[in-house]
């Protein structure tokens, strides 16, 4: 699929009429069918990736078939509707957070222009309200008294075919960034309602290959990327190699070592790709530094939860590995990496899904005495608190020369922001290790943060136009600081993001390029024994030596 | 899913053009065939060394190597890989060699 030219795409963001329907609409929301073509859709699941999924204990993904969205006949099971329905009323008595986002909406609209993909797309089905309308008229038809009688009166409407592909649409044009939950004043978290459109398809075997197989890879082999034990084991040490070839020390490291004090995981991306690979190499700086009796896992080999973009069970499963290895190798707790929505799912769900892990202990920094109680319960500190907690502390030795060649800004990712509210511990990262970096404008960061605009597993290349344009809003906010302050490098702590960012700025802003935050405190760390060996490392980690 | 035939081979493809059955219907014709559609004009001993470069590491692990890896084992600069393949590794390079597209938070 060939993305237009930025020129194009940018009047088009502005001005142009919706993604949809190539026209402003004239008809009601109702009336408007989902069309379906090349780069509007991300590939449905493989055949051979659901099987695996269906025949794994506790999960239950069924109808694993060839099929296509641009097709008539999506080869539906016979009684899909029913399917469909009962998988309603079952989540309705389960989760009561979907009944009460069903009935409080007043529709006030608040949430409307908060969403990026809204904005980028200009597809009213895009606004908040409208995505849930989607589920809630169905709901309303079939689970209310007003709607049983008044039908489309009551702004109910029939679950039919059209209404499904509508909702296999829109709830893949949804990254769950939860932007448009912090402005709705009932507090209605759009992201659940997309998890429930989401679970309901896969009932009936609709889903998209770009999830479902990072979620068989991770439970396969324990990560998304399909890295199996020896492969994952050689990455980290090229990288260790690396890491000794730049800065002339070389980090210890151990795997699956029973004993020790802490099971450090992180995404299996930052051991594969670039630039996660120099955010990989910050962390085996920063723990040599601190001499952290820690140990990597080949068996919890993914921080990352696609799980979390797919239903309820495959989420809980995939969490629980990292518990369940925490638990074999003895350790006291769990030390997290830069990820996004391995944070939501910890944060928000670990404790009742999978909870309490009472064999781990509540986390204490064995460098400085620190004990983490806001991860008193699920056990796992996340890598920028632990880091700012050894800075306040003085224990780090850092040299914000040696970013001299970075002018930053930061992007917090959506759900470490607003899933569990790091907010100002990168910021104090970020202001002890590199000498100038400015922010972003305040509607566009910290719990009003934009996502990058490909997150939820929609980070594939065949969408990328959708990409772009829900993207854009995040991208405007680096384009404005990279004019007026010369910004060059756009720091995170997550691993969608440093490789969406990357796409998303090579588009529209070539000029700034996506770092990891420890990849700046990698850079900035100043070891004890250092001596000689340290080449001149004139972009940090990126240097060619 | 699509099928594509060349000089008398018939090849089973994914949305992206990848072969669906990997290795097993990979061949000379396969590496010809996607040689037009990625730019290539003369298939070189360079490409041919990364081919079987990505091969025989995907044999041993099931997955296409880090691109460092790639280029130790090659020899080749990071550079001259994107000037043999101008798609990428990632793409032009693991398509034609037969392999899959890596997913995940890449």
């Amino acid at each position: 699929m060939s993305v237009p030219k930025l020129e194009q795409l940018s009047k088009s963001v502005a001005q142009g009429p919706s993604l949809a329907t190539g026209a402003v609409p004239t008809q009601d929301w109702m009336d408007i069918p989902a069309v379906f073509k090349s780069g509007n859709y991300a590939y449905p699941a493989k055949k051979d990736k659901v099987e695996y999924l269906n025949s794994q204990k506790g999960l239950y993904f069924p109808n694993a078939r060839e099929w296509s969205p641009e097709d008539d006949d999506w080869k539906l099971p016979e009684d899909w509707k029913n399917i469909i329905l009962n998988g309603l009323k079952e989540r309705l008595d389960k989760f009561r957070s979907l009944k009460i986002f069903m009935d409080c909406c007043v529709r006030c609209g608040a949430c409307a222009d908060k969403c990026h993909f809204f904005l980028g797309t200009g597809d009213p089905k895009n606004m908040p309200v409208l995505r849930a309308e989607l589920l809630r008229s169905v709901y309303r038809n079939d689970f209310t008294l007003g709607g049983k009688i008044l039908g489309k009166m009551a702004g109910g409407r029939e679950m039919t075919v059209g209404v499904l592909k509508e909702w296999f649409m829109y709830s893949y044009q949804c990254t769950e960034c939860r932007r448009c939950s912090v402005f709705c004043p009932y507090g209605i978290d759009t992201a659940e309602i997309t998890m429930m459109l989401r679970e309901l398809l896969h009932l009936v075997g609709v889903g998209i290959n770009w999830i479902l197989e990072p979620a068989s890879n991770s439970n396969r082999t324990g990560n998304h990327m399909g890295l199996q034990p020896h492969t994952f084991k050689d990455n980290v040490e090229f990288l260790v190699d690396d890491v000794e070839n730049l800065t002339g020390v070389r980090p210890n490291i151990s795997f699956n070592r029973k004993g020790a004090e802490i099971l450090f995981i992180t995404p299996s991306a930052d051991v594969f790709a670039e630039p996660g690979l120099y955010t990989a190499m910050g962390y085996m700086i920063l723990f040599e530094a601190i001499g952290l009796d820690y140990t990597w896992s080949t068996y919890a080999s993914e921080g990352g939860n696609f799980g979390l973009f797919t239903n309820n069970e495959t989420m809980k499963k995939l969490n629980a590995k990292m518990y369940a290895e925490a638990e074999r190798l003895g350790v006291k707790y769990i030390i997290g990496g830069e990820c996004g929505h391995m944070w939501r799912v910890l944060h928000q769900y670990m404790d009742t899904m999978n909870g309490p892990a009472d064999f781990l202990e509540v986390p204490v920094s064995p460098i400085t005495g620190t004990k983490f109680q806001n991860a008193a319960s699920t056990k796992m500190v996340h890598i920028t608190e632990f880091t700012a907690d050894l800075i306040k502390h003085g224990k780090l030795k850092l040299d914000k020369s040696r970013n001299s060649h970075v002018k930053a800004t930061f992007h917090d990712s959506c759900n470490t922001s607003r899933a569990m509210g790091l907010l100002d511990e990168p910021r104090y990262v970020l202001d002890h290790v590199v000498d100038n970096w400015v922010e972003m404008p305040e509607n566009t960061i910290r719990e009003q943060t934009f996502c990058c605009g490909s997150g939820t597993g929609l980070n594939t290349d065949e969408i990328m136009e959708l990409r772009m344009r829900s993207g854009y809003p995040r991208a405007n906010a680096v384009q404005y600081v990279r004019d007026k302050f010369d910004v060059n490098t756009l720091a995170c702590v997550c691993a969608i993001d440093r490789a969406t960012l990357t796409s998303l700025n090579n588009y529209w802003t070539p000029e700034v390029t996506v770092c990891g935050l420890t990849e700046l405190v990698g850079n900035a760390i100043v070891q004890e024994n250092e001596g000689e060996n340290r080449a001149v490392l004139d972009e940090g980690l990126r240097t060619m030596v | 899913m699509p099928t594509i035939e060349h000089k008398g081979s018939s090849f089973t493809v994914d949305e992206d053009g990848f072969l669906l059955k990997g290795m097993e219907e990979w061949n000379d014709n396969w590496v010809d065939y996607v040689k037009a559609s990625e730019g290539i004009s003369d298939l070189t001993d360079e490409h041919n060394k990364v081919i079987d470069a990505l091969q025989e590491y995907y044999k041993k692990n099931g997955i296409a190597p880090m691109v460092r890896i790639l280029s130790k084992t090659t020899g080749f600069p990071l550079k001259r890989i994107y000037e043999l393949f101008p798609s990428g590794p990632g793409k032009g390079a693991c398509k034609m060699a037969g392999l899959p597209k890596p997913t995940g938070c890449v």
